[in-house]
């Protein structure tokens, strides 16, 4: 009977670590809840609720002795998609019964603690160039090419510094679009860029919350209301920030 | 010409994207791909004078299938695919236009820019959910038939 407990105990520790890592990189609802079910129907917890919003996750298991519920909350969310495919990955090992309870708990704090795959400075470099290639899909000139690539770079650098700074999402993206902004104006100003509103549409582009906006309206189709409406929210705060850094500019100049 | 600088620059920005996400490495060049059919297929419906929502409904129903190509081929995740590919499509620009008009007070095209901003957001999400219904039927379509059969 204790052993029973204990081993309930463990199948719900690693169904929440992998749901937390999952859901902090910025998966899918339905996907989160799917890979927490799977992986505890594989470790033979064939009845589990789990529950997850954007801001925490409830887990509840059913067996023999009594129904066994917890809760954890998630703070800090970003995107990081290969987590999301490695926690993918192992479940499918799990799946596939590769491996025992500890190895798979082992597994998924190894993914947890890993950083990044990129370096900051690539970050910066893909943005600047992103926001290059943007300039020209949006039917700018190539003059225009290198000013959007320096917005976009600085303006990208400027967001990881300023969040850095201030954990508000709200005032690091607000800052970075303001400065995003000023320093178009700068280009043009000074006649080594053509078109403002290129250069802006542009550098703009890598703050712009495409993910969460895919991410909101397939979990409001999935049924899970409260999660889409919640991404929907974020999604709308972050492009409203954007438009209020751009437009300070326009009010002033 | 310009046809060859969009294919060359939607697949960069596509999988420049999908680093700024950090995505998986290997997937970068499959990421790409995705981008650059949806945009293309953007493009050239968009020049030909489609409507705006149509074409991006159709673009979008394009990555949709794409991603879910790769997602199996490759044991991945369907959502890195398909973010890269939609991310051309967000209405940036139409947005930042309706906020420019929103400063300058000039309201009536303000709104009318931001309700073709929403209509664009609301067909990408058309098209990404109509492939997903489709790739459903198809698989329950393949299941039932595995059921019969076992019977």
């Amino acid at each position: 009977m204790e052993m029973e407990k204990q081993e309930t105990y463990d199948i719900m520790a690693v169904c929440l670590l992998a749901g937390k890592i999952m859901l902090q990189s910025g998966a899918e609802t339905y996907r989160v809840e799917d890979t927490m079910m799977r992986i505890a129907s594989s470790f033979g917890a064939y009845q589990s609720h789990p529950y997850v919003t954007p801001t925490g996750i409830l887990f509840s298991v059913e067996g023999n002795e009594p129904t066994k519920t917890k809760l954890i909350r998630i703070v800090e969310r970003t995107t990081d998609l290969e987590k999301v495919a490695q926690v993918n990955g192992i479940s499918r090992r799990i799946s596939a019964g590769e491996f025992t309870i500890e190895q798979a708990y082992k597994e998924l704090k190894k993914i947890g603690e890993s950083g990044s795959p990129y370096s900051l400075w690539i970050h910066v470099l893909a943005a600047a160039v992103s926001s290059g290639c943007f300039l020209i899909m949006f039917q700018g000139e190539w003059r225009d090419f290198f000013p959007a690539f320096i917005t976009g770079g600085l303006g990208f650098l400027s967001l990881l510094y300023f969040h850095q700074l201030v954990p508000i999402k709200f005032f690091s993206e607000f800052s970075a679009s303001l400065l995003i902004g000023l320093q178009a104006l700068f280009f043009v100003s000074t006649g080594i860029g053509g078109e403002l509103d290129k250069i802006i549409i542009g550098s703009v582009m890598p703050l712009v919350p495409g993910l969460l906006i895919t991410n909101a309206v397939r979990d409001l189709m999935a049924g899970h209301l409260i999660s889409g409406l919640a991404k929907g929210a974020d999604a709308f705060l972050t492009a409203f920030a954007i438009g209020a850094g751009i437009a300070v500019i326009f009010s002033f100049f | 010409m310009t046809i060859v600088e969009q294919i060359i620059t939607s697949f960069i920005a596509s999988a420049a994207f999908v680093i700024i996400f950090n995505g998986p490495k290997r997937s970068l060049f499959h990421c790409g791909l995705v981008g650059m059919i949806g945009w293309i297929f953007y493009f050239l419906l968009e020049t030909n004078g489609v409507d705006m929502v149509l074409a991006t409904v159709i673009a979008s129903f394009t990555i949709a299938i794409a991603s879910q190509y790769f997602a199996k081929k490759y044991k991945t995740p369907v959502i890195i695919y398909s973010v890269a590919g939609i991310i051309p499509l967000v209405p940036g620009g139409i947005a930042y236009n309706a906020m420019r008009s929103f400063v300058e007070n000039d309201y009536n095209l303000a709104i009318n820019l931001a309700a073709k901003a929403f209509m664009i957001s609301g067909s990408i999400a058309i098209g990404l959910v109509f492939s997903e219904v489709i790739n459903q039927i198809i698989r329950k379509s393949k299941l039932k038939t595995i059921v019969n059969k076992t019977h």
